[in-house]
């Protein structure tokens, strides 16, 4: 594997990681699965990428597209908690009414953007490394910054209150904890965080696609499984941190599976070698530790 | 044991380097693809087929690689960077997000040529078709618009107006609609457009243009032709041609079609690769249309709405519904 190919892999890890925590939010601490990623990622990445052709400052479009995500986020959130249709059929909703307004949004199925300034710009002007170098380096400074005000976040009052919400509804709202409210700012949040993630992936790329978001919520769960996998999810802040590390650890196995050719593998083969990967990578420990256990009980 | 797996991955992934052959004079092409699908399929072996008839033989001097990103764009964002990190000596990717994703990691350093791309003008992948400068090229497969009003032109060469059925909300189809207004224009025929929003609204839209055109032109827009028979009937009630975009829909009563393949789409991409092999500067060749077409006609359906081919017309054409 080159030298670019392995930083892309990190800077797509990085970019997704983002997603990881909008998935974490809507799926670890408010236990609400919520498919509406698939559509609010295109979403973020439509909005900014018009915004940006219509001469918008990249920074302003990135949170023009939160504000878009977050809206997608109460648009499911509601359906669910005033409108009392199950959360799974709620996130469906949103997401396929998502694929028109993302039409909508760009006017066509693909807005372009090589060429135009983005966020990356002002940094590959200011940071004399190659390019390649650039861009993960930026998305690294982005996601501590959101590992940040979101462990702050979670461990606030209303932080722990959406926390108590994912894991005892009744008994929180017994507390007297409106967990409708945590559910409408929970779902938000995660989906003005897939926005940004939208946004961002739009102008490494080069453009937003209509068909962006496909199984976004499949990459975004594998990352949170493996973060779980490989680090403690003991506190909020590890759980979080494992979301990024997971999220990386999944693209760098996509990598190898690009790279899987020597072992005569094909182009194809790429989906059935990374779910592999991805399944070795989170029963090895489990497997580990009780081959551990076994021989200690031997030695005993 | 995170750090211990995290590392053993690491690794991994640094070992696994890709080995390149050292040919002296073996070329590199790396191939990509949105996803994989016939059409799509069919650019990708013709590029590989014309490599391969003038001397660049897979595994021989020719070092060839494909990739699917099987609809993911964050996958296709990740083959582009592998194959950039790879160095090849071309990069071919096929369809618009392939596209984009490879000209974004090569920035200029590596040529890339794109296929089946509809607008590489609007998807930035280039400036202008003529001369594109910097190091993108390749070849589009937007409708041969000008070719189409050619057929309609041939076949009714007294056709004063054009009537065009479309779908508002579809994309493709404005552009297309857009595109065949200003050629027909610009050669003195009137275009009178018909929305269709849905399936069942086609037979209506159709019939509004009955009086006002000599003629019918459905592009690929997926709402008219889905309903295309609602237009041929139409066509053969108020006998008025209708011409098509395709040639599926000769089959189902067009009486006439010019159509492509994507395999020919495919040979034009491998002719711009093979010149870029040969020396040739990516920004140096013309972005291509399609070039070559299948006439299909349906005789039949063209006596019904009171047009008689040529013999001539029939005699070029590569099918004959009767």
């Amino acid at each position: 594997m080159s030298l670019i190919a392995f930083l892309g892999a990190i800077e797509t890890g990085l970019l997704f990681g983002i997603v990881a925590l909008g998935v974490f939010i809507s799926f670890r601490v408010l236990d609400f699965p919520d498919l509406t990623v698939d559509g609010s990622l295109p979403l973020g990445a439509a909005t900014a990428a018009t915004l940006i052709v219509n001469g918008m400052n990249p920074f302003a479009a990135c949170l023009a597209a939160m504000a878009a995500g977050a809206a997608a986020g109460l648009v499911t959130a509601w359906l669910n908690v005033r409108l009392g249709i199950l959360h799974l059929l709620a996130s469906i909703l949103t997401m396929i009414a998502l694929y028109s307004v993302n039409l909508r949004v760009m006017g066509k199925p693909n807005q372009a953007l090589l060429g135009e300034e983005t966020v990356f710009t002002p940094f590959e002007n200011m940071i004399d490394l190659p390019y390649y170098w650039v861009t993960p380096m930026v998305l690294l400074g982005i996601i501590l910054l959101i590992l940040i005000l979101l462990n702050l976040f979670l461990s606030s009052e209303m932080g722990l209150g959406m926390r108590a919400t994912g894991v005892n509804g009744r008994m929180a709202e017994a507390q007297g904890i409106n967990t409708s409210t945590m559910k409408l700012t929970g779902i938000a949040l995660s989906n003005a965080m897939v926005a940004l993630a939208g946004a961002l992936f739009a102008q490494i790329q080069g453009g937003a696609d209509i068909t962006m978001g496909v199984g976004v919520i499949v990459v975004g769960l594998a990352a949170v499984i493996l973060g779980e996998a490989t680090i403690s999810t003991r506190t909020i802040i590890l759980a979080t941190i494992g979301c990024v590390v997971g999220s990386i650890l999944y693209r760098v196995v996509v990598a190898l599976a690009l790279n899987a050719d020597f072992i005569g593998l094909q182009a194809q083969d790429l989906k059935l070698v990374t779910a592999v990967l991805v399944v070795l990578a989170m029963t090895l420990p489990g497997a580990r530790q009780k081959w551990a256990k076994r021989k200690s009980i031997k030695g005993a | 044991m995170m750090k211990k797996i995290f590392t053993a991955m690491m690794g991994a992934a640094l070992l696994a380097t890709s080995a390149t052959a050292a040919f002296a004079d073996s070329k590199t092409v790396k191939i990509t693809s949105i996803v994989e699908h016939p059409a799509l399929d069919a650019a990708r072996k013709g590029v590989k087929d014309v490599l391969a008839e003038n001397g660049y033989v897979d595994g021989k001097s020719l070092n060839w690689e494909f990739q699917s990103a099987q609809g993911d764009v964050g996958i296709a964002g990740q083959i582009a960077k592998k194959f950039v990190g790879a160095a090849p000596d071309v990069i071919v990717a096929i369809a618009t997000p392939s596209a984009q994703a490879a000209v974004a990691a090569a920035r200029g350093r590596i040529p890339v040529v794109f296929s089946a791309v509809t607008d590489p003008v609007s998807a930035k992948l280039v400036k202008q078709w003529e001369k594109p400068g910097g190091a993108v090229t390749g070849v589009s497969d937007m409708l041969p618009l000008e070719k189409h009003l050619g057929l309609i032109t041939d076949a009714l060469p007294h056709a004063k107006t054009v009537g065009v059925p479309y779908n508002p909300g579809e994309t493709n189809a404005v552009v297309l609609v857009e595109g065949f207004k200003k050629i027909a224009e610009s050669k003195g025929i009137k275009v009178v457009t018909a929305s269709a929003p849905s399936s069942g609204d086609v037979l209506m839209a159709v019939r509004s243009l009955v009086g006002k055109v000599d003629a019918i032109y459905v592009t690929t827009d997926n709402t008219i032709v889905s309903a295309f028979e609602s237009v041929v009937k139409v066509g053969m009630d108020a006998k008025i041609p209708v011409f098509a975009g395709d040639t599926g829909s000769v089959e189902r009563g067009a009486a006439a079609a010019l159509g492509f393949n994507y395999y020919d789409i495919g040979r034009q991409t491998g002719q711009i690769v093979l010149d870029i092999l040969n020396g040739k500067k990516a920004g140096d060749i013309n972005v291509q249309g399609v070039e070559k077409t299948n006439l299909h006609v349906n005789t039949e359906s063209a006596a019904k709405m009171g047009l008689s081919l040529s013999d001539a017309m029939v005699k070029k054409a590569e099918k004959v519904v009767k």
